[in-house]
């Protein structure tokens, strides 16, 4: 037998060593369990997704919200996006009018305290509250990217998983109806959509995106069921007697979740950037509206002048869309299961020293 | 083979047929052209109303329109096609010959330089796999993800135009700057080196200083005003470049590939006059496209002189060289060229600019000056949609290069006792660039859409202002006449990576099956 080298011997030890710490871990948990546990460990993810919590509270709760049209929910910030305060001037940088007051600096290091102040993200040029228009404008940013990623997901989960299911003439249909749609750039059919349906309301702009944007989806959910049918837990299944509606919903969906997920938080992050943009353009959520890409559109010219008008709803967008993106990559990641986490050298040595304590004790 | 090609492309005339069919009632729904002169008050206004109808054939309810659109369009096969008239009455077909050329430099321009630095900071994250490196690639690739691109657009033109203008006018780089950016590149190329911690220390320390003093050395000579190589630095630099090429190519150890790609180093350098020679007296296209045929024939020759065996990746690597080290050359005619550029009175020391993709006033008589013009003209769109496409690209070539890295015949390649070098280049590099390949061809057509935002923008009067503009004037034709155009440019580019992955992939056979 040929000599091992020292160093593929530690490398398979090692190795057997990762697999007894990844099992150890994931022994009688579920499968929900594990990913949730998984998810967790994603450092980045943990905090995208906190972030993303902190930005849709602020939000919702700083503005009068109304809850599906019908109650008011008050909010506690002091202005609303239609009231118009004195313009502050006078006390700000190169004499430019409705500064920011908020402050990071203590008092101690020469700067004002920490604190809000009485218009945090400044005044635009009409003097109305800028925190107010950022808060509004992410409320609409935020509803808009769960409509279009709600609509988007329903259909393209229902489409994809018909198609792949049932196959033959159904699945040539669907799948050519596919193709049709995907052809067309999503920002020219959203443009179309958005100058004409754009006055008609955000919600009502984000319902006709949403029917445009399941495309992609569909194709994934239909990959995947057409090789989960074929398993075996599917035959055994049918031979119990399960019904298709059954085997659709109970055996092969569960199993294709995790790419679903993945994908929907994408499609999420795809529609704000999508909504920012086309409002951008001009052809999204019109004045006297409020969105983030709407916000930047109008004052980029002041950029020189003012730029806490151009800033800040570039932070919130770009935040919103970070964090998802982010949520997204630890949910892969947690989904996977082939995914091996890195083992930390303390947690290897640890290892290693148990299993040199059990071999000492046989 | 001819069989699947026909088939294929009879599904995408489907295709197209479909897509154009939804797109054009949908258009033809949402807006209609006669609305703005309904409102007005001028006295002809029914006089108006009814020319237009009658030109646009508004009388034809959509679904039957869109096949008089149609029959126009076919009139491509006969070589006349007719994609209709605008509303201002002149025909779609000629605004599109104006348009497409723009769009397409910008959109090749940015696939090109996101594909190229996508891919290598791609591979080298997955070779520095779950080190600071790629963690913090990784953060900057979904950062990148997550910019929406009118806003780095505004970014770029205070920054990159407005500030870096201003700055010319008096180029003094301070001290704090020339640190900064010496310690910044020691950390980017420390860690893209790795290793032990002395490795990794000494390159920071050489990286720092390399570029604290070529950033002094521009300082001091005024070289943002006045930038050119010249020919001792173009011999410096071409062979480095020899040696960096033969290195990843074939490995130093080839000495045949070494010598000729060092000849081929040497030939550009000793070129270096005529050439300019040419570029004065001769300047266009036409010149540098001879030049470069001269250039590649006397890089094969030199290649297969040095060579006895083994002939191809001589040859290849003697080309790539020859063609890096004279496009140095070129480099610096544009160089030599940015002084005159600057002195015109249409551009006044105010280089970098934020709209449009030329400058009118300029004198175009001078064809390095004008090209000069474009190129800086397409600076700022390609950055700005550059640094939107190529996270995509470190992402993929990371992904697929881990993969590969994982794959059965890798263990191999390293267990009978391949260099790092060739396991990487030969073995996983080739069979990463497959599905990158393949990738790249249908990105660029995508990338179309993304440009449309991009050239609204930055005022480019490309394909996406077109159908803007299109959608704005409820203009069908011309919202039809781009689609059209990117529609097919989409489809003919996912038909061509098909084929280019059963091109590059023997393990997929075309026409195999369905």
């Amino acid at each position: 037998m040929a000599r091992k080298s020292k160093a593929s011997v530690e490398s398979t030890e090692v190795l057997s060593g990762e697999n007894a710490i990844q099992n150890k871990e994931i022994e009688g948990l579920s499968q929900g369990q594990i990913v949730r546990k998984r998810f967790f460990r994603h450092r980045a993810a943990v905090i995208s997704l906190y972030t993303l919590i902190g930005i849709v509270l602020l939000a919702f709760t700083a503005l009068d919200f109304r809850l599906f049209g019908i109650w008011r929910v008050p909010g506690w910030w002091k202005w609303t996006p239609e009231d118009l305060p004195e313009l502050r001037f006078g006390d700000c940088p190169n004499d430019t009018v409705g500064c920011p007051t908020i402050s990071f600096l203590p008092k101690f290091l020469g700067g004002q305290g920490i604190g809000l102040g009485t218009h945090p993200f400044g005044q635009d040029d009409i003097g109305r509250d800028f925190f107010a228009l950022v808060m509004k404008g992410t409320q609409r940013s935020i509803s808009v990217m769960v409509i279009i990623g709600g609509i988007g997901a329903t259909l393209g989960i229902i489409v994809g998983s018909i198609s792949g299911f049932y196959r033959g003439r159904i699945d040539a249909i669907l799948m050519r109806f596919v193709d049709f749609m995907i052809t067309i750039p999503v920002i020219i059919i959203g443009s179309v959509i958005g100058y004409r349906y754009g006055n008609l309301g955000a919600t009502f702009l984000a319902l006709l995106l949403g029917l445009f944007a399941w495309t992609g989806l569909s194709r994934l959910v239909r990959g995947e069921f057409l090789s989960l049918r074929e398993r075996e837990f599917v035959d055994a299944a049918r031979v119990a007697g399960a019904t298709n509606k059954r085997i659709i919903f109970k055996h092969i969906l569960p199993n294709a979740i995790g790419v679903i997920i993945v994908s929907v938080t994408l499609l999420l992050s795809g529609a704000i950037l999508l909504e920012t943009a086309l409002s951008y353009i001009g052809f999204g959520v019109v004045p006297p509206d409020v969105s983030l890409g709407l916000l930047i559109s109008q004052y980029q010219d002041s950029f020189t002048t003012r730029p806490w008008l151009f800033w800040y709803p570039g932070l919130f967008i770009i935040s919103i869309a970070l964090s998802i993106n982010f949520i997204g990559d630890g949910l892969r990641d947690a989904f996977d299961p082939r995914q091996r986490r890195r083992i930390s050298k303390k947690e290897r040595q640890e290892s290693a020293t148990a299993r040199k304590l059990a071999q000492a004790n046989d | 083979m001819v069989a699947f090609v026909l088939r294929r492309l009879g599904v995408l005339g489907v295709i197209l047929f479909g897509s154009s069919f939804i797109l054009y009632n949908v258009a033809a729904i949402s807006g209609d052209p006669t609305a703005d002169l309904r409102l007005s008050t001028d006295p002809n206004r029914d006089f108006l109303i009814a020319s237009l109808t009658r030109e646009l054939q508004l009388d034809v309810p959509p679904p039957l329109r869109y096949f008089l659109w149609l029959k126009g369009v076919l009139g491509v096969f006969v070589g006349n096609p007719d994609f209709g008239i605008g509303r201002d009455g002149s025909a779609v077909v000629d605004s599109l010959a104006l348009a497409i050329p723009v769009t397409l430099r910008l959109v090749a321009a940015a696939t090109l330089f996101a594909a190229v630095l996508g891919i290598m900071i791609g591979i080298v994250t997955a070779l520095r796999q779950y080190s600071r490196f790629d963690y913090s690639m990784t953060f900057i690739a979904f950062l990148l993800f997550s910019l929406p691109v009118f806003w780095v657009a505004v970014l770029l033109k205070e920054y990159l135009a407005i500030s870096f203008n201003n700055f010319l006018r008096e180029p003094n780089i301070p001290i704090n700057w020339i640190i900064g950016i010496g310690l910044v590149s020691g950390l980017f190329w420390a860690s893209v080196v790795g290793g032990s911690r002395k490795t990794y220390w000494t390159t920071y320390g050489v990286a720092f200083a390399a570029s604290s003093a070529l950033v002094t050395i521009f300082d001091i000579t005024g070289w943002l005003l006045n930038p050119s190589l010249g020919p001792v630095v173009v011999l410096a630099l071409s062979i480095g470049i020899a040696f960096g090429v033969t290195q990843l190519s074939v490995g130093l150890i080839n000495k045949a590939a070494l010598r000729a790609s060092l000849t081929m180093a040497g030939l550009s350098v000793v070129a270096f006059y005529p050439v300019n020679w040419v570029f004065d007296n001769h300047p266009g296209a036409l010149s540098i496209f001879l030049m470069a045929c001269v250039l590649i024939t006397t890089a094969v020759f030199v290649g297969l002189a040095f060579s006895k065996i083994d002939r191809a990746p001589i040859v290849r690597t003697s080309i790539i060289t020859a063609v890096l080290s004279a496009s140095l050359v070129l480099v610096d005619k544009f160089m030599q060229t940015w002084k005159p550029y600057m002195e015109t009175d249409a551009i006044n020391y105010r280089p970098v600019p934020t709209v449009g993709q030329r400058n009118d006033l300029l004198d175009t008589s001078d064809f390095w000056i004008s090209s000069l013009d474009v190129v800086t003209h397409l600076f700022l769109p390609t950055l700005a949609l550059t640094l939107i496409g190529f996270a995509g690209y470190i992402r993929f070539a990371r992904g697929t290069l881990l993969e590969v890295l994982n794959q059965d015949y890798i263990r191999t390649a390293r267990a009978k006792g391949l260099s790092e070098r060739t396991v990487i280049m030969r073995h996983a590099f080739r069979n990463t660039m497959i599905p990158i390949a393949t990738i790249l061809v249908a990105d660029f057509a995508g990338v179309i859409g993304g440009a449309f935002i991009t050239e609204s923008v930055f005022a480019w009067s490309g394909m996406g202002t077109l159908a803007l503009q299109g959608i704005r004037a409820q203009d069908l034709n011309l919202l039809m006449g781009v689609f059209f155009i990117t529609a097919t440019l989409a489809v003919l580019a996912n038909f061509a990576a098909d084929l280019l992955y059963s091109a590059l992939d023997p393990r997929i056979r075309v026409g195999s099956g369905a």
